[in-house]
């Protein structure tokens, strides 16, 4: 019985997957845990399958991706250009940095209920969350990484006659495009978390708002395919974050 | 030294410019609010800074800042204590390892937000609620830093503490949790923060005595004053605890360096 390594751990991991459903499917048997907290897997696959084909998450999938988009993209262009303009004195950065950097350590959270004041239950107070999530990450890694450039490269590019904007495209922003895309990254995948939160507490429609009349509803089943659906989509995301990261350093280099 | 500073022009110290870029941005705001905003929705720092005395002359509201604090506190210590376990029985077995650490990374990229009405069906509305869900948020960095921290464990280390006939605890005493201490610091200042959301989400999300029904009180009867002097006092709450965090593991962590 000597296997290699690679093909044993992934004998363990299957084991282990097979194991998590049996132990799911014994707990939902009769006398086991309440069909309204954990529902039988079987129904929930079969409820995720008509989910994928009859296509009625659309609408509401529609909305948290639109909401998404629209909040990392104001999160981006603002925080790289603010996190430019803080970089182009250390000064500057001394002053600007810590800022952001304690206001990041705030909750942004807690700003909910004023967004919801502000921009009533709609998609532009899911938007002003994902946004204010956002911003801090990326700003924080643009001004990491601009003002970290190597002073050896800056000097060297200004002695061969760069101008400002040269200086910048060629020299500035490839040297901090690593630093900021992990910014953007992060910046993305929490926006698109809070997001869904948001949709939670207060919303009228999106996947989040969704889930929760489900379960509002006591109807579980349906319930968790519509989790299983997000859960899926976050490892998309995520995927597909990270891929376009490697991608972006790829470029940089 | 002194010339080459003189030539530079004089410049306020980085801390007071930033009090100053602060101050600025509070009287921006102060006019702004008090001239050009509705009163029913925005309230200029000054009457949130007023507010602040009637919400601690208010025993309900002060109770349910407490209960927020005792929430978050029972969630943290909790999730530590847990992830640290289960980190530890995990991370220090090949098998184990191999078996349960792609479920713990695979629970980890649940959106935990969505599955808040289950926490909700199966521990009510009350405190079991919030301080479960502040849990569940914040035990699986716990659990993959601690991982992280003893697998790279030098074998060596163990082999010459196991082979000078050092027994299980001695081994964990004096190798294992001294050399596991920065990562797991760093997992507790990542929890902390997970805690900080996990509560206060599962408050919003339905709370009948604590400060999510208070936010929702004030933004419902137009007092924005008021929730936005709640806010505050939230927000105090959230970077105190992370500071601590943060300071322990600085503390922690340079007395590791100081020993390698």
């Amino acid at each position: 019985m000597t296997f290699p390594l690679r093909l044993r751990l992934l004998l363990i991991q299957l084991g282990v997957l097979l194991a998590v459903l049996a132990t799911w499917y014994a707990a939902t048997l009769p006398g086991g845990i309440n069909h309204l907290l954990l529902p039988a897997p079987a129904p929930v696959f079969k409820d995720f399958g008509v989910l994928l084909t009859t296509g009625s998450i659309w609408p509401d999938l529609f909305v948290t991706v639109f909401e998404w988009i629209v909040a990392f993209a104001i999160a981006a262009v603002a925080g790289s250009v603010i996190g430019y303009l803080v970089s182009l004195t250390p000064y500057t950065v001394e002053v600007f940095d810590p800022l952001f950097a304690g206001l990041y350590s705030i909750p942004a959270i807690l700003l909910f209920p004023l967004y919801l004041l502000f921009f009533g239950l709609g998609p532009a107070s899911k938007i002003a969350l994902g946004t204010t999530i956002a911003f801090f990450p990326i700003v924080l890694n643009t001004i990491a990484g601009l003002s970290c450039v190597d002073r050896a490269y800056i000097t060297a590019a200004r002695s061969m006659g760069a101008n400002g904007l040269q200086l910048f495209w060629s020299v500035m922003l490839p040297a901090a495009f690593p630093v900021i895309l992990t910014g953007a990254r992060l910046g993305g995948v929490i926006a698109f978390l809070a997001i869904l939160g948001g949709e939670t507490i207060s919303s009228l429609a999106g996947l989040g708002h969704r889930i929760v009349s489900l379960a509002e509803n006591m109807d579980t089943e349906q319930m968790f395919a519509n989790i299983l659906f997000a859960v899926v989509l976050a490892v998309i995301i995520n995927v597909t974050v990270s891929f376009a990261e490697s991608r972006g350093k790829r470029w940089a280099h | 030294m002194g010339a080459l500073n003189d030539r530079r022009p004089k410049r306020l110290k980085p801390g007071y410019a930033r009090l100053l870029v602060i101050a600025g941005m509070l009287l921006v705001w102060e006019v702004g609010a008090r001239f050009f905003a509705d009163p029913l929705f925005a309230s200029p720092p000054s009457a949130a800074f007023l507010a602040l005395g009637g919400l601690f002359a208010d025993p309900k509201i002060v109770h349910a800042i407490e209960i927020t604090i005792f929430e978050m506190v029972a969630a943290f210590v909790m999730a530590v204590a847990l992830g640290l376990s289960i980190g530890l029985a995990v991370g220090l077995q090949g098998f184990t390892k191999a078996a349960v650490m792609p479920i713990v990374l695979l629970l980890y990229t649940i959106p935990q937000a969505t599955l808040l009405p289950l926490f909700v069906l199966s521990f009510g509305i009350g405190p079991e609620a919030k301080i479960a869900f502040g849990v569940s948020q914040s035990i699986f960095p716990v659990i993959i830093t601690t991982v992280a921290g003893v697998a790279n464990l030098r074998p060596a280390l163990l082999t010459a503490a196991r082979s000078m006939g050092a027994s299980r605890l001695q081994i964990f005493s004096a190798i294992v949790f001294p050399h596991m201490i920065p990562s797991f610091f760093t997992g507790m200042r990542i929890a902390m923060t997970a805690v900080l959301l996990g509560v206060l989400l599962a408050e919003l999300y339905v709370s009948t005595a604590g400060i999510g029904y208070y936010t929702r009180l004030f933004a419902q009867t137009f007092k924005p004053a008021e929730l936005f002097a709640l806010i505050a006092v939230l927000a105090t709450i959230a970077v105190t605890l992370n500071e601590l965090c943060r300071m322990a593991e600085r503390h922690f962590s340079r007395w590791q360096y100081a020993g390698a």
